[in-house]
């Protein structure tokens, strides 16, 4: 029993402080690789090549004036920022980082938790997600943030529906299970999941740029329209929150679609370099190995999210609705036609 | 403590909660407060739904009702800009009226609950129908045929209310 708090409570706080990390140099990366794409130089003065740029952003952010309007709603105006941070963090619990280890005899899931609902629950988290920018959009008692607000909810809403009917063909073309940790698994026996879902994938990957709000669909902090959208009365550190959450978002969303689409942890030939290197299974390098292919992946993704912000425009609200409900969902549906009828010719499915 | 197991203790404590929260939606005046307490009222239920073994439901509960229909709430209490001072005040002929018809409920309820410890109660935590496989077992082969015209259900009203929200082109 202690054993296992212990464990659990080493994986909560290696995954909190992943998570953070990940974010704060994701934004050190998100301004390297801006100034890349715009033949730049970038931050270089904080820090060697600006290793401690985050960190001066940190503390900038938490030395400002922090100001709450009068005309607020102060405890919802507070509870705003927390909340959209609480849902960008708990997303992580489903994520396995890496295989198993066994130690003493005892196997331990590299992973919070190993729920068998674990895609219904990032759609749930992804679903109470909008609550925070709404809240904090309507609380401020300013238009703009109201409208950024309503945008943002009507944005999430519209894009979750195609993000789940990606995730039911998925489902169906990975052998059934909601589980994480099985689909990560189903794909070290067979082939990644990308291979018989290339269109799911491009599906769920643009809602995964809209479910975060980030370019070309940040329509919700569209400063050329509304200042600055949802948190334009937001100062110090509670801005801070909403803009480090996005960087949190963006680092499990990669995540995720690194698990559920491209193998997670695995990766080609491991099995055979495993074996040339002469390690059991639940060996701790074999972990660590797994976790650094998981986490090239994420790394890739994160710069494909960049690089996607840095190279398209911003979306009209109605391109947005129309891109939607008449292209995506249309296409999602399609999609889940397409995987019944191939898993039906394989002999997955029996009628 | 108390001689309760772990499981009691977090059945009492979300059944408190549930009821405070409840209770706070209806007594709040700002809409948009009463709409975040019944959020919280929804998960304090979708908690004593995994206390019951079902996550499926849990969940589903949390991204149909939290997750979309409540947003959609807030949604349009946001846009028509509703206020503590513009909810009207009720006439007292309708509070008294209110006041009677719930004491009539509690009444029935009273009446009704009164032989309930003789009821057969089904054993919280061991049944494993509430899990998504067996859920989907029983969904699509004992119940397949409720399970459908609940769904030419749903279509119905998606095409009522589009029916409702279209253009009247004739006017136009």
């Amino acid at each position: 029993m202690t054993a296992f708090i212990i464990y659990k409570a080493i994986m909560c706080a290696g995954v909190f402080l992943l998570c953070l990390g990940a974010a704060a140099y994701a934004t050190l990366w998100e301004r390297k690789f801006a100034a890349f794409l715009q033949d730049r130089k970038g931050p270089s003065r904080a820090g060697w090549g600006g290793i401690l740029q985050p960190l001066a952003d940190g503390v900038k952010m938490f030395m400002k004036e922090e100001i709450i309007p009068n005309v607020s709603n102060r405890s919802l105006f507070i509870l705003g920022p927390s909340l959209f941070m609480i849902t960008a963090v708990i997303t992580s619990t489903v994520v396995p980082w890496a295989k198993p280890v066994i130690i003493n005899g005892t196997s331990y899931d590299m992973q919070i938790t190993d729920i068998n609902i674990g895609v219904i629950y990032l759609l749930g988290v992804a679903s109470i997600g909008v609550y925070g920018i709404m809240i904090g959009g309507w609380s401020s008692n300013n238009k703009f943030a109201l409208l950024g607000a309503v945008r943002a909810s009507s944005q999430m809403i519209s894009y979750e529906i195609p993000m789940g009917i990606a995730l039911i063909a998925l489902i169906i073309s990975s052998g059934g299970s909601l589980s994480l940790k099985e689909i990560v698994e189903g794909q070290d026996a067979g082939v990644a999941n990308i291979v018989w879902q290339p269109l799911g994938f491009l599906i769920f990957f643009i809602c995964a740029l809209a479910e975060t709000n980030r370019a070309p669909f940040d329509l919700p902090e569209c400063e050329t329209e509304l200042v600055g959208g949802y948190h334009t009365e937001y100062s110090s550190m509670k801005l801070g929150l909403y803009l480090f959450a996005e960087y949190i978002n963006m680092f499990i969303s990669s995540a995720v679609i690194a698990t559920l689409y491209f193998g997670g942890y695995n990766f080609p030939f491991a099995h055979e370099l495993y074996a040339k290197l002469g390690l059991a299974d639940g060996s701790v390098w074999i972990s660590i190995i797994g976790f650094g292919a998981l986490i090239t992946k994420i790394f890739g993704f994160i710069c494909l999210f960049m690089w996607i912000r840095w190279t398209l425009p911003r979306f009209r609200y109605d391109q947005l609705m129309n891109l939607g409900w008449k292209s995506l969902l249309p296409l999602s549906l399609l999609n889940l036609a397409i995987t019944v009828l191939v898993e039906y010719l394989r002999g997955n499915i029996k009628f | 403590m108390l001689g309760l197991s772990i499981t009691q203790w977090l059945f009492g404590i979300l059944s408190l909660m549930a009821i405070m929260f409840a209770l706070m939606v209806v007594f709040t005046r700002s809409p948009v407060n009463s709409v975040l307490y019944l959020v919280l009222t929804f998960f304090c239920i979708a908690g004593h739904y995994l206390l019951l073994n079902a996550q499926f439901l849990a969940v589903v509960h949390i991204v149909v009702y939290a997750g979309a229909i409540m947003v959609l709430f807030l949604f349009i209490i946001m846009l028509m800009n509703l206020n503590a001072d513009t909810e009207p005040r009720k006439h007292i002929i309708s509070r008294i009226i209110a006041g009677v018809v719930g004491g009539m409920l509690l009444f029935v309820m009273v009446g009704a609950l009164k032989g309930a410890e003789h009821l057969q109660l089904v054993q919280a935590g061991t049944s494993q129908i509430g899990l998504v496989k067996n859920l989907g077992m029983v969904l699509f082969n004992e119940f397949l045929f409720p399970f459908e015209i609940a769904s030419v259900l749903l279509l119905s009203a998606l095409v009522g209310a589009i029916m409702i929200g279209k253009r009247d082109t004739s006017t136009n």
